[in-house]
């Protein structure tokens, strides 16, 4: 309990850190670029929104920051986010949702794929120690994690789909085809997601091959692999239920993390694509100096990123009783 | 004195174990010849790398060995030219990152108590927050990155990780034998530090180092690929800024766009190699074992 409790603690400080520096940056920044944002829309926008606008951004300070800092938290916790400017008069809470579905579909189901294919393969690779998946993934995969992994989506897009032209080049769906829950959408969709998910794949995928090979080297050396060996157990047996499942338990809060973090998209692969979810959405809101709507995602982000932090801290706690202990 | 030769003795062995891992040979090899080009860059450059006077968007030839932009740059020349920004940038924020990470880590670990608790709940929090999206906020806000902000900003949301990992190993060191020998004999903290505890945590400080450097490269890269940073330097990233905005893919000139990734790719491998050789000095157990060893270790 008393783990759970300052795991509690910790999300509630890091979501109020989070909080902070989004208060803050806009302030902190050179020369107000906030300001010259406002002067775009007075007269167009309601006196309301143009309220939240200044407490969001630090404009018109007549209110003192401490104030504007506690009505800026309040807006905040009621899930006030604010209009997007370069949607306007459109919520930002609804450009996100319209994107959110995309980054969860895209870069979700292809983070878990690579968490897998990933920690199969490096269990595997440890278990038949100096075999050929031993030899060759690790470095095959240090060399692959150097590259910048949008030049990975860049090098796919030149190779699938200019040169051989199995794939299309950009987009998340055909323009002219017609929105419905169709087969032929649905199949337009994923032929579409096929290039963006295997560069997310590919590049995902050595991080867990190695960390969960080197976890299970460690294992592999303790006296309870020992033991079901000396018993005569079949060797998937031990590959799995023994070795593996403990030497998984400390690539748990890598992966919530990396869960968390499917609500960033992957950002510059999702850019690279065209690809119309969270990612994409931040990078254009940059490029139209949407800032409401940036620093909305920033803080959805970051929010996603704790609670699939604290989520896995649960779960450990739960399936690891030497956490509840030494705590 | 003794500091210092003890430092020397670790650099010593280092060497000798770069001598039998091919790792770690192939990229301190890489990161030689890379320095080599950042502190020379024009004895490799046939061209002027930004004069746009050549044939815009030729091909492949022994005067361009990379083609020419559309623009009529050379693009070898623009290659070379690009590899002082981003060796300086990992060399920097690799520096700078883990001279806070040591100060910070090993401060935690040594003092203990309450400093210890804010110490490692800063470290946390700055490890939670998602990076590459503050990054982008901040960068946002100020339109483009120079050089020395983006070191800023690189260094900042990168000391985190390798702060946590030297806590945890200077913890684990701090109640050894050798170090209460040290505090019984009346050593100052800093002797203590600098003599007892940091030498043997040297081969965690290099990997720290390299991880670093490592993200700073990468991620700088991202950044002026998306144009958020100075987009009129030199270097690999903004070459990539240029290609794609105009379409260096589909209009034929893919050299221009897919070059600048492989070279920051060798640089990123040089310092990936280094740091899984010096990951498996630190830990012998993950050294690469010849199957017949493992056989008669068995046997």
């Amino acid at each position: 309990m008393r783990f759970l409790v300052r795991r509690l603690g910790f999300l509630l400080v890091a979501l109020w850190a989070a909080l902070t520096v989004n208060f803050f940056i806009p302030r902190l920044m050179p020369g107000n670029p906030a300001e010259s944002m406002m002067a775009k829309f007075h007269g167009h926008v309601n006196p309301a929104a143009i309220k939240a606008l200044e407490v969001a951004f630090g404009i018109n300070n007549h209110q003192g920051l401490i104030s504007s800092y506690f009505e800026y938290i309040n807006n905040t916790m009621h899930g006030n986010l604010g209009l997007s400017l370069s949607y306007f008069p459109i919520p930002v809470s609804t450009v996100i949702m319209r994107a959110l579905p995309w980054s969860l579909g895209l870069v979700g189901i292809s983070t878990i794929l690579g968490f897998v294919i990933g920690t199969a393969l490096g269990a595997i690779a440890a278990w038949r120690r100096g075999g050929i998946l031993d030899n060759v993934l690790p470095p095959a995969f240090i060399v692959i994690s150097a590259f910048p992994y949008f030049w990975i989506g860049l090098l796919c897009v030149w190779f699938f789909a200019l040169t051989l032209g199995w794939f299309p080049i950009l987009g998340g769906y055909t323009e002219t085809a017609t929105v419905a829950w169709s087969w032929g959408f649905v199949g337009d969709i994923l032929w579409h997601s096929v290039l963006p998910a295997f560069t997310i794949l590919l590049t995902s995928i050595g991080g867990w091959i190695l960390t969960m090979r080197n976890n299970m080297i460690t294992v592999v050396a303790e006296d309870y692999v020992k033991m079901a060996r000396a018993k005569g157990l079949k060797p998937r047996r031990v590959l799995w239920q023994y070795a593996g499942r403990n030497a998984l338990l400390p690539n748990l809060t890598g992966f919530a993390m990396s869960l968390g973090f499917v609500i960033s998209g992957a950002i510059l692969v999702e850019y690279v694509f065209n690809y119309p979810g969270l990612g994409f959405t931040l990078l254009q809101a940059v490029q139209n100096e949407d800032y409401p709507l940036m620093q909305s995602l920033f803080l959805l982000i970051t929010v996603a990123v704790l609670v699939a932090i604290f989520i896995s801290d649960v779960a450990t706690a739960l399936l690891d009783p030497r956490t509840r202990s030494s705590s | 004195m003794k500091f210092l030769s003890s430092i020397g003795d670790v650099l010593l062995r280092s060497f000798k174990f770069l001598r039998r891992d091919k790792k770690a040979a192939a990229g301190s090899i890489i990161m030689f010849v890379l320095l080599v080009i950042t502190a020379f860059p024009t004895w490799f450059t046939p061209h002027d790398p930004s004069a746009e006077i050549y044939t815009p968007g030729a091909g492949l030839s022994w005067s361009h060995l990379l083609g020419t932009t559309s623009f009529g740059q050379d693009v070898f020349s623009q290659l070379i030219a690009g590899t002082r920004q981003s060796v300086m940038i990992a060399l920097i924020v690799g520096f700078i990152s883990t001279v806070l990470s040591v100060g910070i880590g090993i401060t935690a670990a040594y003092s203990g108590g309450i400093v210890d608790d804010v110490l490692s709940l800063v470290t946390d929090v700055v490890l939670v927050i998602p990076t590459f999206p503050l990054i982008i906020v901040i960068t946002a806000y100020l339109k483009s990155a120079s050089f020395w902000l983006m070191v800023l900003v690189l260094v900042i949301t990168g000391w985190s990780y390798g702060a946590r990992q030297l806590r945890v190993q200077a913890l684990s060191l701090r109640n050894r034998d050798y170090l209460l020998a040290a505090r019984a004999r009346g050593e100052s903290s800093w002797y203590v530090i600098c003599v007892e505890l940091i030498p043997p945590m040297t081969s965690l400080i290099v990997a720290n180092f390299l991880g670093a450097a490592l993200y700073a490269v990468l991620t700088a890269a991202g950044l002026q690929f998306v144009g958020l940073g100075n987009i009129n330097t030199q270097s690999w990233g903004t070459m990539l800024y240029w290609a794609q905005n105009n379409e260096a893919l589909s209009i034929g000139l893919p050299l221009w766009a897919l070059a600048p990734g492989v070279a920051i790719a060798i640089l990123g491998s040089g310092l990936a190699l280094l740091n899984y050789a010096f990951d498996e000095i630190g830990n012998p157990a993950l050294r690469p074992v010849s199957a017949k060893r493992l056989k008669n270790a068995r046997a």
